[in-house]
């Protein structure tokens, strides 16, 4: 098989992300595509600890801290004050968690969308307010425990569904990625990289001290999550021509994904039945759309 | 060149004679025509600047500041909520050293919802590490705007202009704009030692701890200590090429005054007709107008009231629980310096007007009594 993933590393390796975190596997990814001609903006997000405090940096391109709900933002203000020096190459890229994403910077973000401004957004997603320790956000599914939905009051309502709303803003590229399958990861960021206006990426990245899990099975879940259609992969052009990028021929049981997953153990078997029907239900309607 | 024009529009001309950049904005009365005509200039190419058209306030401050990293000048205007709202970002800008100059137009907090003139939008946001100017006239607001950037991008620190609702906002005046050519060379273009720049890839604002983050305070305020004399050099270099001349306090016949008024804003002018009348009765009073709250002019506003008998301030602004807030500035100024009573007066909450008569009642109620008061309110219906 040919290797499509980019073999040089621009993110160095004295990070302070936990083991087997999936968010700095999404930016050492991203910056393989994206290269030294980018900028980033990242709000507070694990990222904000994981890139290292002043007067350390580990991403080897500008970036940018930035408050919670302005990731967008400032990417489109970075890209504003470059297109004005002619600098136009550039690639602003906003890097988020899905605190900042799915809750506090939805305006920003969809302001941006609707303006089609000419900047990458990508979303790690491991489902819940982690760098603060914990909290459940809109991104967190149904069933799962947090420190604010603890057992007792788990999670209830399903995972807001982020791509769907890119895609109402009818932008030039949406796309869900999961760091289990880097090269479709890659070639996503590829497409965004090389289209003008929005780009909206959407990569899960399992986190091992929030979910619970041995922090071995980070690849493994982040499979696993596609295999059993909880996170489908697949791209939007311009808001309407869907295109499913990972086919899946059988999916496997929900409880395959869940079982390795602290966060998920206190589920009775009539509330994982649930949460496969609304898996299964959600995947119906989702595949009607593909092309 | 002379032209009439409304206060709002000399700031846009303020903003396109500075050749801003970047201009993100967001519409709110009565600052909106300030950004309708530049979103106009700007498309009719006329300025070389890409406009953002946010869906915030807070969202402009964010743009600025992003404009701003890159090395770009970067430029937009509010008004009390949406101030308001920007306040996070404020401080982000302060904090990040970046030298945007904004305009407010000073309109009073909701609830009851409010569009007229009052100044606690802008000193609500007095600690967040922006200079703050108060203009008193249109063409203040122009040429505030050029000194605003001078100073900023020599200090690294951002410019908040503020004037009053409608009283300046959306009355007319003739204005000078200077000819270009004089302000490309007072106002070169912005070229910061730092910004973000692929060829030396920096991280800003990063995870900063006690270490560091102490000293990063220390250095804002020597920055800001640093800008009171700066921002009287960028005045009198102004002078050079306008024959308008602009310091951080102006007094207005204080020389040989037994009283004088403290004043800011549209007052501070009314304040002068009645500082004339007054002075026509025999009655020696002055008018010290505060231009520059934030760097605060300590030592030129005690140069200026030293030997004086009586102060008295008016405020379009409260801090409630305590006085309005340029009377607390100012007492502090004078504490273990000068031994001098203040008579504290509010006026003008939510646009009522303050004519020359309640000035004058204000002046001669303090010329009446000598017992200083943090706090009283001139003409309240209760």
């Amino acid at each position: 098989m040919r290797l499509t993933i980019p073999e040089h590393e621009i993110m160095t390796p004295g990070h302070l992300a936990c083991q087997g975190c999936g968010g700095s596997l999404a930016m050492r990814y991203a910056l393989k595509v994206f290269g030294k001609d980018t900028m980033l903006s990242i709000p507070a997000c694990c990222w904000a600890v994981i890139d290292g405090p002043f007067p350390y940096t580990a991403v080897n391109v500008p970036l940018f801290h930035t408050a919670f709900e302005t990731a967008a933002i400032m990417a489109s203000g970075i890209k504003a004050g470059l297109m004005v020096q002619g600098k136009d190459t550039t690639n602003v890229v906003a890097f988020a968690g899905d605190g900042g994403t799915f809750d506090i910077g939805i305006q920003a973000i969809s302001g941006a969308a609707e303006r089609n401004d000419d900047v990458t957004y990508i979303v790690y997603d491991n489902e819940a307010y982690m760098n603060t320790g914990i909290q459940r956000s809109s991104a967190t599914p149904h069933g799962a425990w947090t420190t604010t939905t603890p057992v007792k009051h788990y999670k209830k309502g399903p995972k807001k569904n982020m791509a769907e709303i890119m895609a109402a803003h009818r932008i030039p590229y949406t796309a869900t990625a999961s760091v289990g399958y880097p090269e479709d990861f890659c070639k996503k960021l590829e497409k965004a990289k090389n289209t003008k206006g929005f780009k909206f990426i959407h990569v899960l990245a399992p986190c091992p001290t929030g979910w619970k899990y041995d922090p071995r099975y980070t690849i493994k879940l982040a499979k696993l999550a596609v295999q059993t259609n909880y996170f489908p992969l697949y791209e939007i052009i311009d808001g309407i021509h869907y295109k499913q990028t990972i086919k899946v021929k059988e999916r496997k049981p929900l409880k395959e994904y869940l079982k390795y997953q602290g966060r998920f153990k206190h589920l009775l078997e009539d509330e994982v039945q649930f949460l496969q029907d609304f898996i299964d239900e959600n995947y119906g309607l989702l595949s009607m759309k593909f092309e | 060149m002379k032209k009439t024009m409304m206060g709002n529009y000399a700031a846009s001309w303020g903003a396109q004679l500075a050749r801003v950049q970047v201009i993100a904005a967001y519409p709110i009365t009565p600052q909106t025509l300030i950004v309708e005509k530049l979103s106009d200039i700007v498309a009719d190419g006329e300025l070389d600047a890409k406009f953002i058209k946010v869906e915030s306030e807070h969202s402009a401050m964010a743009a600025c500041i992003g404009a701003s990293a890159t090395g770009a000048r970067a430029y937009t205007a509010t008004s009390a909520q949406g101030l308001a709202l920007m306040h996070e970002m404020l401080h982000w800008a302060g904090l990040a050293r970046l030298p945007i100059v904004m305009t407010n137009v000073n309109r009073a907090m909701a609830p009851g919802w409010s569009i007229w003139a009052d100044q606690n939008d802008s000193l609500s946001q007095r600690d967040t590490g922006w200079m703050q100017i108060y203009a008193s006239s249109a063409q203040e607001i122009l040429d505030s705007t050029l000194i605003g950037y001078k100073v900023s991008e020599k200090v690294l620190l951002p410019t908040l202009i503020s004037f009053d609702a409608f009283f300046l906002s959306h009355t007319m005046e003739v204005v000078d704009m200077p000819e270009i050519e004089l302000i490309d060379k007072y106002l070169p273009p912005y070229k910061p030692d730092y910004k973000m720049d692929v060829n030396d890839p920096r991280s800003f604002g990063a995870l900063t701890d006690e270490q560091y983050y102490y000293e990063f305070r220390y250095k804002m305020q020597k920055a800001m200590d640093e800008a009171v004399d700066i921002i009287k050099e960028a005045g009198k270099e102004y002078e050079k090429i306008t024959g308008r001349a602009y310091g951080l306090v102006h007094p207005y016949r204080c020389e040989d005054a037994d009283m004088i008024l403290v004043t800011s804003g549209t007052i501070a002018d009314t304040t002068n007709v009645a500082v004339d009348e007054l002075r026509a009765e025999g009655k020696k009073v002055g008018n010290l107008r505060i231009r520059v709250i934030r760097p605060y002019p300590k030592k030129e506003i005690l140069e200026v009231v030293k030997g004086v008998k009586k102060l008295a301030v008016i405020d379009r602004n409260i801090s409630p629980g305590y006085s309005g807030i340029f009377s607390q500035e100012l007492k502090s100024a004078l504490y273990n310096e000068v031994d001098i009573p203040v008579r504290s007066y509010i006026a003008g909450l939510g646009g009522r007007d303050v004519k020359i008569e309640d000035i004058k009642d204000m002046a001669n109620d303090a010329l009446k009594n000598d017992a200083p008061n943090d706090l009283i309110w001139k003409g309240v219906k209760i």
